[in-house]
This record gives C-alpha cells, sequence and structure tokens, in this order.
C-alpha cells in the first residue's frame, strides 16, 4: 500500500524527440482544469535528438514552486532513464514503463505498461503521449471527462479521427493506470481547489514576455541563445498582434546597437540573450551608459566559463551584468523569482529605462525561464507604460543639465530641434568636447541618476516573520519558491527570509532589517556574488552562504540539509 | 573641426551638405549614424539629427532608426577601416536586410586616427608602422562584396570630383533600399602611396554604355584593380526595403499605443 497526500512527485524520463515535453504540456494542462495545484520544472540535454532528459511535475495540495529530488512516480520512456535519475530513485519510487525497453537499476521494481501493445491496438505510436497522460490520471483518479474535453479542443483543427484516436488511447491509458493503482495499492488523496481552474498557466518566459507586451514593448532585435531564446520567440509569436518589429540580429553586438537605435528614434526595444551572447554586449551596454538612451537586456543565465553547461541553470552572471561596460554610469537590474515578478520586472525595467535613460537587465535563469506553474490572473500587477519623451522645441540640446540629472529626451522627426547623441564625451549640445569642466558636470549628471534609481527600487519580499528571526535567508531571484517551501515546513520562527526582486541597487530601508542578524545568502554560484553585493551595498557582514553550482536547481530537501548543517 | 589641412574629408562634407540641400530635405528629417575615426566626425559638422555611436556599428542603429521612423532620412557615414573591418559582419548583413539607408564610406586606404596603420582596402605592400614589410593579406573589395550579397546600389565616386559626387550621392540617397557609396579619398597624413593624383590616374569614369542593372558586368567592373571605375556600378529597383517587410505602415514606433484589450485576451487565452 502507498499513499500519497497532499504532495505527489511525478517525474517523465526519455530521450529527446520521445514526446516528454507532449506529455508534460498535456498533463499540467489538464490536472490545472482538475483544479490541482500543478508545478513542473524541465532538464535537458543540449542536443536534438536522444540523450536523457527529464520532466518533474508536482501536483500538491497548495501552491508550490519548488523542485523536490524525491520521485513518487517515474515514467521511464527507455533504458537511459534509470541509469540518469539513479541518484533520485529510492525503494518508494513507483517506477512505470514498457519493461523490456526500460531495462532496470537496483532496487527497482518496474510496473509494465505495455505502451507497444497499445500503440499496435491504435494503429500508430503517435498516441503513446496520450496513453501516458492517461495512465498517471488514472493513478490519481483525476477526472476523466476533463482530459476528454482537453483532447478534443486540443486536437479539434486535426480532424476527427485525430480526436477520435487521442479519445481511445486516454481511455486505454486511464483504464490501464487505475488498474495499476489497484494493483500495487497505489492511493492519492489530492484536493481539488476550485480556483485553480481560473488561474493563468505559464512557465517563467511566457510571463516574462506577456510583461514585456505590457510595457509596450515593440521592438526587439537578438541573436538566439539558450535559454534566453524564448523572449524572442514569444515576441514573434505575437508580433503581428502587437506591431513589434522582430529582427534576428547578425550577432548579439548589432542587436544592442539595434536596440539603442531604436530606442533613439523612440521605440520602446528590448534584447535578449544569455551570458555569452551578452559578453559580446557590454561595449554597447557602455554607450547607452553616456549617450542616456534607455535599453533592456534579459539575461537568461546557464552555467558559464564559455558554454559551459548550456541548457543548465546557474545565478553566476550577476557580477558580470553589475559591472558590465567599461566607463561608470548607472544601471538597475531586476531578478524575478516567480512569473507574478517576471510580469512585474519587465514592466519595471522599461519604466526605469525610459525614466532614467539608463540601461536595465533583467536576470532570469533556465530554471524560472522552463518553471511551469498557475497563478490569479489578479495576481498581475499592471504599471501604466508611459514614454517618456518630449517635443523638441529649435533650441533644444539633448544632455542639458538639469537638477536631478534627468535631460528631457527628444527623438528625432518629433518637433523643431535636432537630436544628436554622442559615444564621445559631450557638451550640452551633444558637440565632442575634452573641457575637464564640461566633463565633470556630464559625467556628474549621469552618476546622480542612481539617486533617483535607489528610491524607486523594489522591496524585497518578507518570507516568514524577519523582524523576530535570528538567522534571515537572503536570497534572489529564481530561489524564490524553495525557500517559500522550506521555511513553511520548517515551522520555526528563529528563520525567515529575504528574497530580492531587485538586487541593484538595494533600497535603503532594508539594511535596518539586516543589522544584527545572521545573514545566510542562498544562491546559484560558486562564489557568492549577491553576498559580497550586500556587504557591498549596506555594509553588514554575511555569516554563511548556502551555494550550488553544479548545473541544477536547489532541491527543497537540500536546502533543508544545508540550513540544518549551520544552523 | 579635427580634419587636417587638405584631408579628404572635407570635399565629401561639402558634397553631402549640397547633395541634402538640393533634395529638400529638412535636417530634422536626417539622421546620420556614424562610428568611431576621423571620418566618423562628419555628423558633428552638419545640422542634422545624429548617433555617433561604437567603433565598427553605424549600421545596425541605422537600421533600426529607419524602422522605427521610416519617415527619418537615414544615412550611416564611417570610414573603411569602421565599416570594413571593425564592422564588417554588420556591413555583410545589413546589405542582405536591403533597409533603405544611405551607406557613406570615406575610403582612404588607411588608419588615420591611430595613426597610419593598415586598413582593410590599403594596397599589398604599402608599408606601415605596423606593417613594417608591407602588407601582406588581399585588400577587402567593398564593391564586389557588396554585389555579392544583392546590394541594390552600388557605387564609387572620388572626393576630388565634388559636383559628379554629388549628383551620385544624390542618386543614392533617393535609391529605394540600402545604397553603398564607397569614397575614394586621400589621407594626406599617412598614406603617401594613394594620394589625389594617384586617384585621378587610375580612375574613370563609367559612361552611358554600363548596364547598370547587369549584375555580372557591374562585379566584372568591381573587380577591375587596374581601372578603377567611378560612377553607379549597380542599381536595381523594385526590391522591398526591409523596414517594409518586419512592419506595417510607416507610424513612428513612438506614436504606437499598447492595445490593452488584446493584452488581456491574451492573458485569458492562458487560463
Amino acid at each position: 500500500m502507498k499513499r500519497f497526500s497532499g504532495d505527489i512527485s511525478i517525474v517523465l524520463g526519455g530521450a529527446a524527440g520521445q514526446g516528454v515535453q507532449t506529455v508534460e504540456a498535456l498533463l499540467v494542462q489538464v490536472l490545472k482544469r482538475e483544479g490541482y495545484h500543478v508545478f513542473a520544472i524541465k532538464e535537458y540535454m543540449s542536443r536534438i535528438r536522444g540523450g536523457s532528459n527529464s520532466t518533474e511535475i508536482r501536483v500538491t495540495n497548495t501552491k508550490r514552486r519548488a523542485f523536490v529530488e524525491r520521485i513518487d512516480l517515474l515514467f521511464a520512456m527507455d533504458k537511459d532513464v534509470l541509469p540518469h535519475l539513479k541518484h533520485r530513485i529510492t525503494p518508494d519510487t513507483i517506477v512505470l514503463g514498457e519493461q523490456a525497453k526500460v531495462g532496470t537499476v537496483e532496487n527497482c521494481h518496474v510496473v509494465n505498461i505495455p505502451f507497444t501493445q497499445f500503440a499496435n491496438e491504435l494503429g500508430n505510436p503517435l498516441y503513446t503521449s496520450t496513453v501516458a497522460v492517461g495512465v498517471a490520471l488514472g493513478i490519481l483518479d483525476a477526472d476523466q471527462k476533463v482530459f476528454e474535453d482537453y483532447l478534443r479542443e486540443r486536437f479539434a483543427r486535426k480532424g476527427e479521427e485525430v480526436v477520435a484516436k487521442n479519445l481511445e488511447a486516454a481511455k486505454k491509458g486511464y483504464d490501464f493506470g487505475h488498474h495499476v493503482a489497484y494493483d500495487a495499492g497505489i492511493e492519492v488523496q489530492m484536493k481539488r481547489d476550485e480556483s485553480v481552474k481560473k488561474e493563468m498557466l505559464v512557465d517563467g518566459v511566457t510571463a516574462l514576455g506577456l510583461g514585456t507586451l505590457a510595457a509596450g514593448c515593440n521592438y526587439i532585435s537578438s541573436y538566439p541563445m539558450s535559454p534566453g531564446t524564448g523572449l524572442l520567440t514569444f515576441l514573434a509569436e505575437q508580433s503581428k498582434a502587437f506591431g513589434i518589429v522582430v529582427d534576428q540580429a547578425e550577432d548579439e553586438i548589432a542587436a544592442i546597437n539595434q536596440g539603442l537605435g531604436a530606442w533613439y528614434a523612440g521605440a520602446r526595444a528590448v534584447v535578449t540573450t544569455s551570458g555569452g551572447g551578452f559578453d559580446l554586449m557590454t561595449e554597447g551596454v557602455s554607450l547607452a551608459g553616456i549617450i542616456e538612451t534607455p535599453i533592456v537586456v534579459h539575461i537568461g543565465q546557464r552555467p558559464g566559463p564559455a558554454t559551459g553547461l548550456p541548457t543548465r541553470t546557474e545565478q553566476a552572471d550577476l557580477n558580470l551584468v553589475l559591472y558590465a561596460g567599461h566607463g561608470e554610469f548607472p544601471r538597475a537590474i531586476f531578478a524575478p523569482g516567480t512569473p507574478e515578478e517576471a510580469y512585474l520586472s519587465a514592466q519595471q525595467s522599461f519604466h526605469i529605462a525610459d525614466a532614467y535613460q539608463v540601461p536595465v537587465f533583467i536576470l532570469t535563469d533556465q530554471y524560472l525561464i522552463d518553471s511551469i506553474s498557475s497563478f490569479p490572473t489578479e495576481n498581475l500587477e499592471h504599471k501604466k507604460a508611459k514614454n517618456h519623451i518630449v517635443a523638441t522645441e529649435a533650441n533644444y540640446q539633448r544632455y542639458q543639465l538639469t537638477k536631478d540629472g534627468i535631460s528631457p529626451r527628444g527623438v528625432p522627426g518629433y518637433g523643431e530641434g535636432l537630436v544628436g547623441v554622442d559615444s564621445d564625451e559631450h557638451d550640452e549640445s551633444a558637440h565632442i568636447t575634452e573641457s575637464a569642466t564640461v566633463r565633470r558636470a556630464q559625467h556628474e549628471k549621469r552618476l546622480g541618476k542612481i539617486q533617483g534609481i535607489r528610491k524607486e527600487a523594489l522591496l524585497p519580499t518578507e518570507i516568514g516573520n524577519v523582524k523576530k528571526a535570528e538567522t534571515i535567508v537572503v536570497t534572489w531571484g529564481s530561489n524564490r519558491g524553495v525557500i517559500e517551501e522550506v521555511l513553511e515546513l520548517a515551522k520555526t520562527d528563529t528563520v525567515a527570509a529575504l528574497h530580492f526582486h531587485q538586487v541593484y541597487p538595494l533600497p535603503e530601508k532594508t539594511k535596518k532589517l539586516l543589522v544584527g542578524k545572521k545573514i545566510v545568502v542562498l544562491e546559484n554560484n560558486a562564489t557568492g556574488q549577491f553576498a559580497n553585493l550586500l556587504k557591498l551595498e549596506y555594509g553588514v557582514e554575511i555569516t554563511d552562504t548556502i551555494l550550488k553550482y553544479d548545473g541544477d536547481p536547489f532541491s527543497v530537501e537540500e536546502v533543508v540539509r544545508k540550513l540544518k548543517a549551520i544552523n | 573641426m579635427a580634419w587636417c589641412p587638405g584631408c579628404g574629408n572635407f570635399p565629401i562634407l561639402n558634397i553631402v551638405k549640397m547633395a541634402l540641400a538640393e533634395l529638400d530635405i529638412l535636417p530634422q528629417d536626417v539622421v546620420m549614424c556614424s562610428g568611431i575615426g576621423q571620418a566618423a566626425k562628419t555628423p558633428h559638422y552638419l545640422r542634422v539629427n545624429y548617433f555617433n555611436g561604437l567603433h565598427g556599428r553605424a549600421l545596425p542603429p541605422a537600421i533600426a532608426i529607419k524602422i522605427a521612423n521610416p519617415k527619418l532620412t537615414v544615412i550611416a557615414e564611417s570610414g573603411d577601416g569602421d565599416t570594413y573591418g571593425e564592422g564588417g559582419n554588420h556591413f555583410m548583413h545589413t546589405i542582405r536586410r536591403n533597409p533603405d539607408i544611405t551607406n557613406i564610406v570615406h575610403n582612404n586606404m588607411v588608419y588615420g586616427l591611430t595613426k597610419g596603420q593598415a586598413s582593410p582596402t590599403s594596397e599589398k605592400g604599402m608599408k606601415t608602422p605596423v606593417q613594417i614589410g608591407g602588407v601582406v593579406i588581399e585588400p577587402f573589395n567593398p564593391m564586389a562584396t557588396a554585389l555579392a550579397l544583392g546590394a541594390t546600389f552600388v557605387a564609387r565616386v572620388f572626393s576630388g570630383d565634388i559636383m559628379q559626387s554629388k549628383e551620385i550621392i544624390k542618386a543614392a540617397i533617393q535609391h529605394q533600399g540600402y545604397a553603398l557609396v564607397d569614397v575614394f579619398q586621400p589621407c594626406v597624413v599617412f598614406n603617401k602611396q594613394n594620394t589625389y593624383q594617384w586617384f585621378k590616374q587610375n580612375s574613370y569614369y563609367l559612361d552611358d554604355t554600363h548596364p547598370k542593372e547587369d549584375r555580372m558586368k557591374a562585379m566584372a567592373v568591381a573587380f577591375d584593380m587596374e581601372r578603377l571605375a567611378l560612377g553607379i556600378v549597380y542599381q536595381k529597383t523594385g526590391r522591398p526595403s526591409y523596414e517594409t517587410l518586419v512592419r506595417e505602415g510607416n507610424t513612428p514606433l513612438y506614436e504606437q499605443v499598447l492595445d490593452k484589450q488584446k493584452l488581456e485576451q491574451l492573458l485569458q487565452s492562458y487560463q
């Protein structure tokens, strides 16, 4: 007898091209429609076909947004899955798959699912994914009708026969799943939550893309690089509906220089890439600094140096982004921890970039980009997408000295004036100068803008009772879900957490929450980059760090273990 | 002015000024993009909008500006090192896109601002403080490269002939699509080899018998290193320019507002 109550972890494993992604997409949609809280995260190899990839789908009583090592049900599609996931398989793991194809490892019994037989009966192996989803739903004792309705909707365009075959496949799978559950004595107790049915179900990069649309973005120029490409693809899909110019640049240097040209002429542009591509952009970042032209850059982080682990996750490009570009100039960096924050990040980035005429960065990572979860649409925060440009007068001066350092930004062709921008040091009229006096005035004007940016800095999220706790776990970006779950499970008042959605500049008033506390910084890199930044910005001592740099996200179990070891 | 007395940049500046004036284009409607180098300082001596950006990167902003506001006349003007060397990749791929911009390249076959090293178009054998035994690599052929990549307007002019150069640059600005104008120009300080006299002796004007729309003939002209042709080497009309392909209409993007209803519908579709 195996009972799962309120929290089950289902993992699908197979080679690229074996339908793992299809099963994931179907399963999360159907489960969410049934009112289950779902969270899904995939890990995959850097290849088009073959290899061994897996997707974890958690079904839970309350919302969870974290990866767990534990596997309750493992669907294995081929013989590489068990060796690939061996370290996560325990005697409690129920492994399902076609015995002849899956093989075995120690301490592991495979429950046979005769996929080949089903394919023969259905006349086509194409429906195997639907069978597999059916089996999982059967084991969970989910509502078969919701699944059938979903299949009808999804495959309607492909004609009656495809719909009928899918329904047949679904029934075979579902019945088989029921049968397996009965035979193996599997019982799943899971609450359904009516409100979940109306929620949005998206992955991180879609949420970021939606936020970019909400920010009034109308231009993207980028060169594809995993895991940053998703934003380019998303905006391309929406380009007709929202009037977005999409340009696939010849290289990342072209991408950021196009982005700057677009903003200069009045467009609202974003550039997306990953660490390696961003390296190439850094001169352009410096250009944005001196010409005071806004730019928003999304960097989907992956482990480096160089090509590193192209499809894995890490948070090791904070220093890169913090110091990118020669010379000194202000900037802002956001690092969303949830899809809702990704939606807000994009809008806040466009706002800060436009209002302060500075480069702004959104740091995500493969883990956040690929994580799928659901949330109420009302959770999305909308900011007004305002254009900060002015109509120029005949005597317009692009770099007019002002009290707050922000010179009104004109664009060519809008008004009577002329708009010049120059990468050389320049005077108020944008002409080249080597005057030390002018240099000081312009440099101080640019650097002074950081004060306004800092005043607008987003406050970190307090998780648990920060005032009361002795130890504060400080984290940023995609680690929000894991620390939330760990602290909820720990049920303690002695440890709380602060999650930073904006990582630079940091809000002044947060410092007092940290003074006199034991500070443990949790981040997905080897050198504690955010820990160092905290010291620099707040002058606080860091008691300890919890670091990870193997390409995987933090798991709940791992953070629990490491926190225990510290305390 | 940052230029040396006798610099070929002066006549080029005059040519561009006259061309814009004769075409009746308002300064407010012109954006000049440039990179880094002596040629790249040109926009500072004109009354136009300008984006004086990074070395080698005049073309990417020029493309974006034309797309963001197709009503603007966009000219990218830089030197041979900037356009053909540092910005070589942008040069190639801008031509492939065919945006409606004019690319004026000051080609003096030497690096001026960094004091006399070889440029991509320096002739083999030219001695410089770096190429002490003479240049050993093949010179870059801008016209042949542009033609190979499908450029719709390819011309070469000589800064020593203001009147004819002006007419060709006017034609380039009026051309719908990417127009390359490679400008032969002496560098009186660092290039003692390719002088006013040398350009005069080694160049000739294409006459009316040259079939401008024949790409293969144009290619033969571009490959001729003995007699250097001046004039419009190739022009093809009718190919849609990039900005008309990647967006609808020509409303400046700063006038575009977010369709909130569409966004709301899209958000709902994820439920």
